[in-house]
C-alpha cells in the first residue's frame, strides 16, 4: 500500500531536510514540470487526476486553477492554507512538521501553473514548530534555487513567505484568510467574485489546502492513472485520516481514500476505550453531522460520507463515547464556533451566543422544551446561504444531528433538571 | 429593460440594480439594514432575505439575499413567501437578543429604522431569555451620542465614515458578538462628517448631540425645507422647530447637490437661532422702541432715509429676497454689497468666468462623478466641506471602472469592488498654500505661495493651448508639476478644476478657468467649481451693487446720512480702522439682523431680522442654483424676515414700486420681473395659491402631539395656529398628507417609514432624485458661444524677502463661519488664533512653536502665537480666517515683521 504523502516522513517526527527530499526525488516533479509542461498542461494534468481540495470542500484542484485568467498583467498569488484549526483535525501539521519541501515543491508547481510569483503560506499561530520548519525549509529552497529569480534556470519566478495568523478559526474560510492576509479584520467575502479572479489584494489568487498542494508533485511525477488507482472509491488518491476521542490509539494515517469507518477505528485507532462503548462520530471533523454505528461501514469519501448524512470534511474524526454527555459535547463546539464567529452577519453573530447558551443551560438543568425547539429553530435558520459563510452552517450540523441520533439524552436533561452524565 | 417577477406579478426593473434597489424602487416594502443607496450592499445583515425560483415550476426555492442578487431577466422571486418571512423575522429576533429595548427613552425613538424594520417583519415576542451583552459607551465629542448597547451591528457607521468619507478614527473593534464601532479610546470624533453617523445608523447608537441638549421626538416638531446657511454650495436640509427654538437639522436629499449627507458645520451651526444674542425686539437707540406694534420703530427709520444721502449694504448670508428690497429701497446707485474687497473680487470673477466660459459650473454631484481633479489654491475641506466629499468620491470614478470592467461586478457591490481596487484613487491632484486634508488621496499635492499656484495652473493651460503663453522663469519641478497634471488631464473625460476664494486670489481663478476652457476646446467635458465664501455670495454679486469700499469713501466724502446695513458686521467685511471710520462718518445706521455683534453696537435702529428658520426667501449657491429655503416656525417676537421689515419701512415711505408688495410671492415675482437674471426663481417652488386636494402642506406631522397644552400654563384656550400667507405651506397638523412637491417637503414620512429612510418611498428610483425632480433651478449656465479670451497675465513668482512675510488666508470649517460659531459644540472645535510659519522662518525671526509673534497690518497689531507648519512655503504665513475676536487681515498680502 503506497503512502505518497507520509512515506518519507521520518518516524522520530523530525522534518525531512532539503538534501533528504532530493535524495528522495525531492524536487524532481519541479525539474520535470519547468522542462517539460506548459502551465495549462500542469493544470490538465491535475484536472485528469481528479485531486479533490482536502481542506473539507472536496473541490476539484485543477478546475479551481483554471479559473484564473491567464492573459493579465499584474501579480497573482498562490496560497498555501495550512491554517488548521477545525477542532479534531491535525492532518497537516504532520505534512508541515514532517515534509515541508513536499508541500513547497507542490506550491512552486501550483503558482507556475496560474503563473504566480508570490506565494504565502498562512500558518495556524499555535503551530511554533511548523513556522521554524517552514522558515528553515523555504530558506533552503531559496538557497538551492528552487525559489526567487530564474528558478531552475527557467524562465520563471516566485518568492515565497511564511505567515503565522493570530488563532482565528475564521482565517481557514478562503477569503476571510485574504483579509487577514491583507492586514483586515477576517471576515469572509461574498463569492462572486472568486479568489481565483480577485483575491489577495484583489488580485487573481488561489487558496490550497496543505495536504492538496503536497499532492502535486505526486500527481506531477506519477500521473492521473497512478494518483485514481491509490484510491478505493472514484475520489482517487491516499488521505490522511485521523482519529481522536476516547480509543486506545487516537493519531493519523495515510490510507486509501474509501476506507470505512470500521477500519479506522477498529484496526487503526485500536478501538474504544476499555469499558467504553461507541456511541457516534463527527467523521471530518467538529463541523461535520454526527454518524453512528449505523454507519460503520460507509467508506471515508467525499461522495460516501455525503450519502450518510455527513460530510468528510477534513476526514478527521471525533469519537464520542457512552459516558461523555452528547449535549455538554456539543455545548463545547457550539462555544467554540460562537467565539470563532467573526462577528460580520446577524445570524452567526447573534445565533450561535444563543445556541451556546441554551445548551450552557440544558448541561445546568435549566433547559425547557421550549429551548429544544429554538435549537431545532436554528438548525433550520442557520443554513448554507442564510449566513454569509460556512462557519454558521458547519456549527449547525453537530447539534442537528446530536438532536436527531441523542434526542433522548436532551430530553433527559429537561426532565432530570440535570446531566445525567458525571463530570469531571 | 428585464422583467422580474415578484409574487407572480411580472415588474419591469432597471438593468444593474439588485433585487433590494429593484424592490425598494418600485414601492414594495422589503426590510434592510445594511444596505444604503450611497454605500452599496455588502450582505451583512441578511435581513433582506427573499425567496428566489428557478423556474415557474420550482415550489421549494431557495433563500438568498436581495441586496446581494443582481437583477436578471425573467428572475422569480417571492418577498411574501412563508420561509422568507420567517427568516426575517428571526433576523430582528437575533438583533433583539441584546438590544436594550429602551425605545422610550431612546433619542432615536419614533425616527427608527430598526423600530420600522421590527414592526414590518412582525416580530413581536421575546423568545431569547438568557442576559444581554453590555458596552461601555464612549465620549466622542460635542457632535454625537454614543450608546453602543444599541447596535445591531450592520456595519454602516464604519462604511460610511472609514470607506465613504476617509475618517480614520472609527472602527470596528473585537468579534463574534463583541464587535464593538467606535474610536481606539474616548475622544472628539475628526472627521468633518462625523454628524451623518446619526442619520446613516438605523437605530440610537450615534444620536445627535446638540439635539439631546433639547430634545423633541420627531413627531412632535414643526419642520420645514430648507437650505443651508454655512457655506456657499447650499446643501438641502430640514429644520425641525418646538416651543420656539430650533431642534435639530437633518439631511434633505437632493440628488443634486448634498445627495444624502451634510458636513458637521451644516448640521450643528443652527444654534445661532436659539442663541441668547438673539435681537429680538425693534431697539432704537440701544433701548427697546417705545410701542410693540412696530408702527413707531418704522417711523424712526423713515425720518432718518434722507433722499440721496440714504445707502443701503446688503449681504451674502441675507436672501436674494432681502438684498433685492434692500436695493429697490435705497436705490440701484446707493447699493453698497457687504462684503469684503477680496470677497468681492473673487466672487465677481468667478460669476464672469462662469458666465463668459462654456464650461459649466459642477454641481455636487457632478464633482462626485469627475474622473480628475485639480484643486488651485483650494483648501477644500474647510472653504466647502461636502465639496470635499464629491472629491473623495470622484477619485474613485477611475479605478472603480476598471475595476467593474475586469471583474464584473455592479456598482453596488461594494465589498467587492472596494477588495478589487484596494487603495488605487483616480488622478487628483492638489496646489494649494499647506498641507490639506485631502492631499492624503490626491496623486500630487504641492505647497506654494498663491502666486506660484496660479503660474502653475497658466503653465498646464498653455501646455493644454499653446496660444496661452508659456510661463517663463518656472522651476524644473514647477514644468514636471504642470506637464504631469496637464498630460492626465488631456486624458480625461470629464475633468473638474476647483479653485476658489480660499486661495485669497484671481490670477488663480483665472489660470483655472484658462485651464478649463484649454480643455473645452479640445473637445474634454471640463468642469468648473468655484467656492464661494457664504449662502449668498453668488446671489448677491448676481444682483450687483457698489463696492464696500466706496460706502465708507462716501461716508468719508459726508455722501451718506444714513446707512441701512443688512444681516451683517462690517467688522468682517472691513478692517477695524475702515469700518470705525464708517461708522464716525455716518449719522444714522439701521441694522437688520439676528445677533447682537460688533456692527449692532453702532446702530441708531435695530430690527430684529429673522433666521432661515423664521424667513422665506431664495439663496444661490457657488454654482448658481437658486433654491427656496421655508420659514419654519412663526416667532413670538417681533422677529420677522428682512426683507419684510424694509417692504413695511417702503409703505411708510410711500416708496413707489415697494408698497404694492406684500407677500414672498410679490417679492420673488417683482425680482424676476426687475432682473433678468433671476427670471428663474419664481418656478423653484409652487407659489402661495397652490393647493393638493385643496388643501396646503402642513409642517407638522399627523402625529403632533400636546398641541392643546403647549400653552395651557398660560392660557387654556388652545391659541389659532398661525396663518402662512406667503407659501403653500401650513403651520399645522392638517393639511394634506400625500407627497408634496420635491422643493417643499417638511419632513420625510411615509406609512410603517418613520426615520430618514422614508426618503426612499419620495425617490423616483433608491437613490436616484425625488418624484419630482431634484429641488432648485440652476441660474447659470454656460455660453454656448465659446469663451472670452484666455487669460495671459501670468503673476510674478513668489519668492521670500527679507524681513517680510506673505500672509496667507486659513479657513476652518469650525470658526471661519459666522453664525455657526454659536453653537456650543462647533465653538468647542475652533482653534485658537494663530500664525503659521515655516520652521525656517520662525528661526528667521528668532522664535518657535507657541511664542508670540508681532506684525502690523494696517496700521492694525496682531500678536498671534506662531505654530510651526513645514508645508508651507518658506516666507509665506498662515493666519485664521474670521474667528471672533479677530480682527480682519487682507490676506494675501505682504507684512513686515
Amino acid at each position: 500500500m503506497e503512502r505518497p504523502l507520509t512515506q518519507h516522513i521520518p518516524l522520530s517526527g523530525a522534518a525531512l531536510q532539503l538534501k533528504e527530499y532530493e535524495a528522495v526525488g525531492g524536487y524532481s516533479a519541479l525539474r520535470k514540470v519547468l522542462q517539460e509542461l506548459t502551465p495549462k498542461e500542469v493544470t490538465e494534468k491535475v484536472k485528469d487526476a481528479n485531486l479533490k481540495g482536502r481542506g473539507g470542500a472536496g473541490f476539484s484542484t485543477g478546475m479551481k486553477w483554471s479559473f484564473v485568467p491567464m492573459n493579465v498583467t499584474g501579480p497573482k498569488y498562490l496560497i498555501a492554507n495550512a491554517d488548521e484549526m477545525e477542532p479534531g483535525t491535525f492532518k497537516d501539521r504532520w505534512l508541515l512538521e514532517g515534509n515541508p519541501h513536499q508541500l513547497l515543491e507542490g506550491m512552486i508547481i501550483a503558482a507556475y501553473a496560474i503563473q504566480a510569483t508570490q506565494a504565502f503560506v498562512f500558518m495556524r499561530w499555535a503551530y511554533k514548530e511548523a513556522a521554524q520548519i517552514m522558515t528553515r525549509a523555504i530558506a533552503d529552497a531559496y538557497a538551492a534555487g528552487y525559489l526567487g529569480k530564474n528558478i531552475l534556470g527557467k524562465d520563471f519566478q516566485l518568492d515565497m513567505q511564511l505567515h503565522t495568523g493570530v488563532g482565528r478559526y475564521m482565517c481557514g474560510e478562503e477569503t476571510a484568510l485574504l483579509n487577514s492576509l491583507e492586514g483586515k479584520r477576517a471576515t469572509p467575502r461574498a463569492k462572486p467574485p472568486f479568489p481565483q479572479v480577485s483575491g489577495l489584494f484583489g488580485k487573481p489568487t488561489i487558496v490550497n489546502n496543505v495536504e492538496t498542494l503536497s499532492y502535486i508533485p505526486h500527481i506531477m511525477n506519477k500521473g492521473g492513472d497512478w494518483f485514481k488507482s491509490l484510491s478505493y472509491t472514484a475520489d482517487g488518491g491516499t488521505k490522511i485520516y485521523g482519529v481522536s476521542g476516547k480509543v486506545n490509539k487516537p493519531g493519523a494515517w495515510e490510507l486509501p481514500m474509501g476506507v470505512t469507518m470500521r477500519e479506522l477505528l477498529e484496526e487503526h485507532a485500536g478501538g474504544m476505550k476499555a469499558g467504553l462503548r461507541f456511541r457516534g462520530v463527527l467523521p471530518g471533523g467538529a463541523s461535520t453531522d454526527f454518524l453512528t454505528d449505523a454507519h460503520l461501514d460507509v467508506k471515508m469519501d467525499f461522495v460516501g460520507v455525503a450519502a450518510a448524512g455527513s460530510r468528510l470534511g477534513t476526514g478527521t474524526m471525533v469519537v464520542l463515547d457512552d459516558q461523555t454527555c452528547p449535549v455538554g459535547f456539543v455545548h463545547n463546539l457550539e462555544h467554540f464556533f460562537a467565539q470563532e464567529s467573526c462577528g460580520f452577519c446577524t445570524p452567526c453573530r447573534e445565533g450561535l451566543p444563543w445556541t451556546e447558551k441554551i445548551l450552557l443551560a440544558l448541561e445546568q438543568g435549566k433547559g425547557t422544551y421550549a429551548d429544544l425547539e429554538q435549537l431545532e429553530i436554528h438548525t433550520q435558520l442557520l443554513g448554507p446561504g442564510n449566513t454569509f459563510c460556512a462557519l454558521a452552517p458547519g456549527a449547525m450540523e453537530p447539534l442537528q444531528s446530536a438532536l436527531k441520533y441523542f434526542r433522548e439524552d436532551f430530553e433527559q436533561h429537561i426532565k432530570d433538571k440535570k446531566c445525567p452524565y458525571a463530570h469531571h | 429593460m428585464p422583467i422580474i417577477n415578484i409574487d407572480n406579478k411580472n415588474y419591469e426593473v432597471k438593468e444593474g440594480k439588485n433585487l433590494l434597489e429593484a424592490c425598494l424602487s418600485l414601492g414594495l416594502n422589503l426590510p434592510y439594514f445594511c444596505w444604503h443607496p450611497a454605500l452599496g450592499a455588502v450582505g451583512a445583515c441578511r435581513q433582506c432575505a427573499v425567496k428566489v425560483f428557478k423556474d415557474a415550476d420550482d415550489t421549494k426555492g431557495r433563500i438568498i439575499m436581495s441586496c446581494m442578487e443582481p437583477v436578471k431577466d425573467q428572475l422569480r422571486m417571492s418577498i411574501d413567501d412563508k420561509d422568507a418571512r420567517n427568516f426575517r423575522e428571526h433576523v430582528i429576533g437575533w438583533l433583539m437578543t441584546n438590544h436594550p429595548h429602551d425605545c422610550a427613552v431612546c433619542d432615536e425613538g419614533g425616527a427608527c429604522h430598526l423600530q420600522d424594520m421590527t414592526v414590518m417583519t412582525g416580530h413581536s415576542y421575546r423568545d431569547y431569555h438568557f442576559t444581554k451583552r453590555t458596552y461601555n459607551n464612549q465620549y466622542l465629542g460635542p457632535f454625537l451620542n454614543h450608546e453602543m448597547n444599541r447596535c445591531i451591528q450592520c456595519y454602516r457607521c464604519v462604511r460610511f465614515y472609514k470607506d465613504f468619507a476617509g475618517g480614520k478614527d472609527l472602527d470596528v473593534f473585537a468579534a463574534h458578538n463583541h464587535v464593538y464601532f467606535g474610536r481606539q479610546q474616548d475622544g472628539i470624533l475628526e472627521s468633518e462628517f462625523s454628524g451623518n453617523l446619526a442619520e446613516i445608523c438605523p437605530t440610537g447608537v450615534f444620536t445627535d448631540k446638540t439635539l439631546k441638549q433639547h430634545y423633541t421626538r420627531k413627531w412632535d416638531l414643526t419642520s420645514a425645507a430648507s437650505v443651508c446657511q454655512g457655506c456657499g454650495l447650499g446643501c438641502n436640509i430640514l429644520a425641525g422647530e418646538r416651543y420656539g427654538a430650533v431642534r435639530q437639522i437633518t439631511n434633505r436629499f437632493n440628488a443634486a447637490v448634498n445627495g444624502y449627507f451634510l458636513c458637521d458645520r451644516g448640521r450643528y451651526g443652527y444654534e445661532f437661532v436659539n442663541s441668547d444674542q438673539r435681537i429680538k425686539t425693534p431697539m432704537v437707540h440701544h433701548g427697546p422702541a417705545e410701542q410693540s406694534n412696530g408702527i413707531p420703530v418704522l417711523e424712526h427709520v423713515h425720518h432718518r432715509m434722507v433722499p440721496g444721502k440714504t445707502i443701503g449694504i446688503g449681504s451674502p448670508r441675507a436672501s436674494l429676497e432681502s438684498n433685492a428690497v434692500l436695493k429697490e429701497l435705497v436705490g440701484a446707485d446707493n447699493f453698497y454689497l457687504g462684503v469684503s474687497a477680496a470677497d468681492h473680487d473673487l466672487v465677481s470673477l468667478s460669476l464672469r468666468l462662469l458666465r463668459q466660459g462654456p464650461v459649466r459650473a459642477a454641481s455636487l454631484q457632478d464633482a462626485a462623478a469627475a474622473d480628475v481633479v485639480l484643486i488651485l489654491g483650494e483648501d477644500v475641506t474647510n472653504t466647502a466641506p461636502m465639496l470635499a466629499l464629491s472629491v473623495r468620491q470622484a477619485v474613485r470614478r477611475i479605478p472603480v471602472a476598471a475595476a467593474q470592467q475586469q471583474v464584473h461586478l455592479a456598482a453596488w457591490q461594494d465589498a467587492a469592488i472596494r477588495e478589487a481596487v484596494q487603495e488605487d484613487k483616480g488622478p487628483l491632484f492638489i496646489l494649494s498654500m499647506q498641507e490639506t486634508k485631502l492631499d492624503e488621496i490626491a496623486q500630487g499635492a504641492w505647497h506654494t505661495a498663491p502666486d506660484n499656484i496660479a503660474r502653475i495652473g497658466y503653465a498646464v493651460s498653455h501646455l493644454l493651448n499653446d496660444t496661452i503663453p508659456e510661463v517663463t522663469g518656472m522651476s524644473e519641478q514647477g514644468r514636471d508639476i504642470a506637464a504631469t497634471i496637464a498630460k492626465t488631464l488631456k486624458s480625461a473625460a470629464h475633468p473638474l478644476i476647483i479653485a476658489g476664494y480660499g486661495g485669497g486670489s484671481e490670477a488663480i481663478l483665472k489660470s483655472a478657468a484658462n485651464v478649463a476652457w484649454a480643455l473645452h476646446d479640445l473637445g474634454i467635458d471640463a468642469m468648473l467649481s468655484f467656492t464661494v465664501p457664504e449662502c449668498n455670495s453668488m446671489g448677491l454679486e448676481m444682483l450687483d451693487g457698489h463696492r464696500l469700499e466706496s460706502a465708507v469713501e462716501r461716508a468719508l466724502n459726508n455722501g451718506a446720512d444714513t446707512a441701512i446695513v443688512l444681516e451683517n458686521d462690517l467688522y468682517r467685511r472691513l478692517n477695524q480702522h475702515s469700518a470705525d471710520l464708517f461708522f464716525n462718518n455716518i449719522k444714522s445706521v439701521i441694522l437688520l439682523d439676528h445677533l447682537y455683534n460688533t456692527t449692532a453696537e453702532k446702530a441708531t435702529v435695530i430690527l430684529p431680522a429673522g433666521t432661515f428658520a423664521e424667513s422665506d426667501g431664495t439663496l444661490v449657491n457657488n454654482e448658481g442654483r437658486a433654491q427656496r429655503f421655508f420659514q419654519v416656525f412663526t416667532p413670538t417676537t417681533a422677529v420677522q424676515e428682512s426683507w419684510r421689515w424694509l417692504l413695511q419701512v417702503a409703505a411708510v415711505s410711500g416708496h413707489a414700486v415697494l408698497s404694492s408688495l406684500q407677500h414672498l410671492d410679490d417679492v420673488v415675482k417683482f425680482i424676476a420681473a426687475t432682473y433678468p437674471q433671476f427670471d428663474g426663481i419664481t418656478t423653484l417652488t409652487p407659489d402661495a395659491h397652490f393647493r393638493l386636494a385643496g388643501q396646503k402642506v402642513p409642517r407638522e406631522p399627523h402625529r403632533y402631539s400636546g398641541r392643546t397644552a403647549m400653552l395651557a400654563n398660560e392660557n387654556v384656550s388652545e391659541p389659532k395656529p398661525a396663518e402662512d400667507e406667503d407659501t403653500a405651506l401650513s403651520f399645522t397638523m392638517e393639511g394634506y398628507r400625500g407627497e408634496p412637491p420635491s422643493s417643499m417637503i417638511p419632513f420625510f414620512w411615509q406609512p410603517g417609514w418613520n426615520s430618514v429612510q422614508a426618503v426612499n418611498k419620495y425617490q423616483v428610483e433608491t437613490g436616484g432624485p425625488l418624484h419630482d425632480g431634484n429641488a432648485g433651478k440652476r441660474l447659470i449656465e454656460p455660453n454656448v458661444n465659446g469663451h472670452t479670451p484666455f487669460y495671459t497675465e501670468v503673476p510674478e513668482p513668489y519668492l521670500p524677502l527679507k524681513e517680510h512675510l506673505l500672509l496667507v488666508p486659513c479657513y476652518h470649517i469650525f470658526g471661519s463661519e459666522e453664525l455657526s460659531i454659536h453653537t456650543p459644540g462647533i465653538a468647542a472645535r475652533m482653534p485658537a488664533p494663530y500664525l503659521l510659519l515655516h520652521s525656517e522662518d520662525a528661526k528667521r525671526f528668532q522664535v518657535t512653536e507657541g511664542h508670540l509673534l508681532h506684525f502690523m497690518d494696517n496700521g492694525h497689531h496682531y500678536t498671534l502665537p506662531v505654530i510651526i507648519n513645514d508645508t508651507l512655503q518658506q516666507g509665506v504665513a498662515g493666519i485664521p480666517v474670521g474667528l471672533p475676536g479677530m480682527q480682519i487681515a487682507e490676506a494675501p498680502q505682504l507684512i513686515k515683521v
